[in-house]
């Protein structure tokens, strides 16, 4: 079963890279070739032309010196990211990235850098950094599993709808529940681990969506998860 | 306190933790709480002075390699050599050294630290000359960013007196170099050939490394089959080597720029390199222990590049493949570690898994297609179960840190495993 090509455009994968984020694309990738879809691996780097043929996009999480490097390039391709975002293309952004996905990032000195606002939410840059395994629960998706690494504190506006509300753990910041956020098919989080492994439901929606969107319908296989369940367990009963 | 005091309690804490078994950092913990300035009085009195070796991959072999090298040259060499590597761990290695006042009897001291602790140490015991390796996405969970972690290693060349000897393959390692105006700087290098061997964090997804444009005093030309060629001061000597791994050959150029360092001309050609040829690897970096006639290869994994390396340089063929993750503080809580790295090399099937997060690296090899014959946290019963089920084949086993305490431990109750402590 060939011939349906669904195409993954990673975003900046040369600069945002650091956590291991790559396993959200690999995750996404063997699911597709195991549903019998013929996957198209893309990147988008600094300076590239940007693609408008993506079907799933998918960015992590970089150092501060990478998210330095790929804003300016960042605020360029932001309103061809809304427009598709709008035409319900599913995307996952983690950390660095769901920051600037937001509409700014204002860093502990005061400084302000700007985000696409593709997402209805706003960081502030603290001093503490919020590091540790996390839990969230989600109607959707059930307990999603994680770990976080952050000094920003993301605050949700009116337009987005958080991922999950923590059960373990710190999430977006200190002082409400909410973990990452939701707008149409964008879903945005702090979570690495990497987070789709150990969370293949979100994988599942993802897929489901671009393939939707794509072919019109999707029919999903059985997919021999059988490590999740017990690699869930293990994970949730360890330490912060 | 006086000395002498502190010194006789130290040594009887000591005696007293090694009958307890175990505990390295202890009695140096002990002394430092009592006199503080215990470490500074004591390496303060070295002739040559202090060597502290840094980075994130490959510490306890590339100290093992300098010290075993200043010793062909005939230099009596203190040496931080339980892989206790703590400041504490330093102090606890000293009152083994020392006679009772407090003197101790040695040319130099190699000692090996955590950036973080190195941070510390340097603060109140400059180094004489500074080793600085390279620096990897590891425990980003401690540490926060790898950028941060550079900026330790920095710390510690800026606090270095002589010489501080750089990496120049490392973008990180080398730009250091900027921040330090008028102190002696060398670097160790890589031949045009070899660089693509040792992808860099950055270069993993997109990007190209290519070889920094420094002169370096040691560059490693090319290894073959166990024999290494190195260019020294513009000179190729080749020489057979018993590590393996060409990460350990790598941090054998490592070795050799600092002794350059260290003795200027005054080196032993011959000398040395005998002893670079009869180094081995340190324990769970590629040792080899024999159990039932089958020898046993420990490979410590703790972050995406020594995983990367270790299995680009032992090639699966013919082996039984064990990797046991745990992810106790020390291991790294995070796994996301395991996604940067490729098991397409071991396609063939891993025979297996355990540790604490068996299952993530279950999910992990999944994802690259690679099969697993068996599951089983408990890493007691997974060692039974590997050894019972592949009685015939050489073994290989990449752990992280805690499991290949308890792996040593398991297999010191069926061979001779040399202690850690």
């Amino acid at each position: 079963m060939t011939g349906r090509p669904i195409t993954i455009l990673q975003l900046y994968p040369r600069d945002m890279n650091i956590y291991g984020d790559f396993g959200n694309t690999l995750v996404i990738k063997r699911r597709l070739e195991w549903y019998g879809y013929e996957v198209n691996l893309t990147a988008y780097n600094l300076g590239d032309e940007f693609p408008t043929d993506a079907d799933i996009i998918v960015g992590g999480g970089g150092q501060d010196s990478g998210q330095l490097k790929i804003q300016a390039d960042l605020l360029k391709i932001g309103p061809a990211l809304i427009e598709l975002a709008d035409d319900n293309v599913p995307m996952l952004m983690i950390c660095g990235l769901y920051q600037l996905f937001g509409k700014f990032f204002k860093t502990a000195n005061g400084e302000v850098i700007q985000g696409i606002g593709l997402l209805d939410i706003e960081t502030h840059g603290k001093s503490e950094r919020l590091i540790g395994n996390i839990i969230t629960a989600s109607q959707q998706f059930g307990n999603i599993i994680g770990y976080e690494n952050h000094s920003g504190q993301t605050y949700l506006g009116t337009g987005v709808k958080p991922l999950g509300k923590v059960i373990l753990g710190a999430g977006n910041n200190l002082e409400d529940d909410t973990e990452g956020a939701i707008y149409k098919n964008v879903i945005g989080s702090y979570l690495h681990g990497s987070l789709l492994p150990k969370n293949p439901k979100i994988a599942d929606f993802l897929i489901e969506k671009a393939v939707t969107r794509k072919y019109g319908a999707f029919y999903s296989e059985v997919i021999g998860d059988s490590f999740v369940e017990p690699a869930r367990r293990v994970a949730s009963k360890r330490p912060r | 306190m006086s000395k002498p005091y502190v010194t006789i309690l130290g040594k009887a804490v000591r005696a007293a933790a090694k009958l307890r078994g175990g505990g390295s950092a202890l009695p140096g913990l002990v002394v430092e709480k009592i006199d503080p300035s215990f470490i500074k009085n004591t390496l303060a009195s070295l002739e040559r002075g202090v060597v502290v070796v840094s980075g994130t991959n490959g510490k306890t072999t590339t100290t093992k390699m300098v010290v075993e090298l200043l010793e062909s040259q005939g230099l009596k060499v203190f040496t931080n050599r339980t892989g206790s590597n703590f400041t504490r761990g330093v102090a606890a290695a000293l009152l083994g050294e020392i006679n009772l006042r407090g003197k101790l009897q040695a040319d130099i001291a190699v000692l090996e630290l955590d950036e973080a602790h190195a941070v510390n140490f340097v603060r109140s015991i400059p180094p004489t000359y500074s080793l600085i390796l390279n620096v990897m996405r590891d425990q980003l969970d401690r540490f926060g960013e790898i950028d941060a972690t550079a900026k330790m290693l920095q710390t510690i060349a800026m606090a270095t007196t002589d010489t501080i000897v750089l990496n120049r393959e490392d973008q990180r390692i080398a730009n250091i170099a900027n921040y330090l105006n008028g102190k002696k700087v060398t670097y160790f290098g890589l031949s045009p050939k070899l660089i693509n061997r040792f992808p860099s964090d950055d270069d993993l997804h997109g990007g190209n490394h290519q070889n920094g444009s420094q002169k370096a005093s040691v560059e490693l030309i090319d290894f073959n089959e166990n024999v290494a060629t190195f260019s020294i001061n513009g000179k190729n000597i080749a020489t057979p080597l018993k590590l393996n791994g060409i990460y350990n050959v790598f941090n054998a150029a490592a070795a050799l720029a600092t002794v350059r360092a260290i003795l200027g001309t005054n080196i032993d050609a011959k000398k040395i390199i005998e002893a670079l040829s009869n180094v081995t690897p340190a324990f769970g970096r590629g040792e080899r222990l024999l159990v039932k006639g089958q020898p046993i290869e420990l490979i410590l994994v703790k972050n995406p590049s020594g995983f990367r390396l270790g299995l680009e340089s032992f090639k699966p063929d013919g082996y039984a493949t064990m990797i046991a993750i745990n992810d106790n503080y020390a291991d790294g809580r995070d796994m996301s570690w395991l996604w940067d790295v490729s098991f397409d090399s071991l396609i063939n099937g891993v025979d297996q898994l355990a540790g604490i997060r068996a299952y993530d690296m279950a999910i992990r090899l999944q994802y690259d297609n690679v099969s697993v014959k068996d599951i089983e946290i408990d890493i007691a019963k997974a060692l039974r179960k590997f050894l019972a089920n592949n009685q015939q084949s050489p073994k290989r086993i990449y752990c992280t840190y805690t499991a290949m305490l308890e792996l040593r431990r398991q297999i010191a109750k069926l061979t001779t495993v040399k202690a850690i402590g």
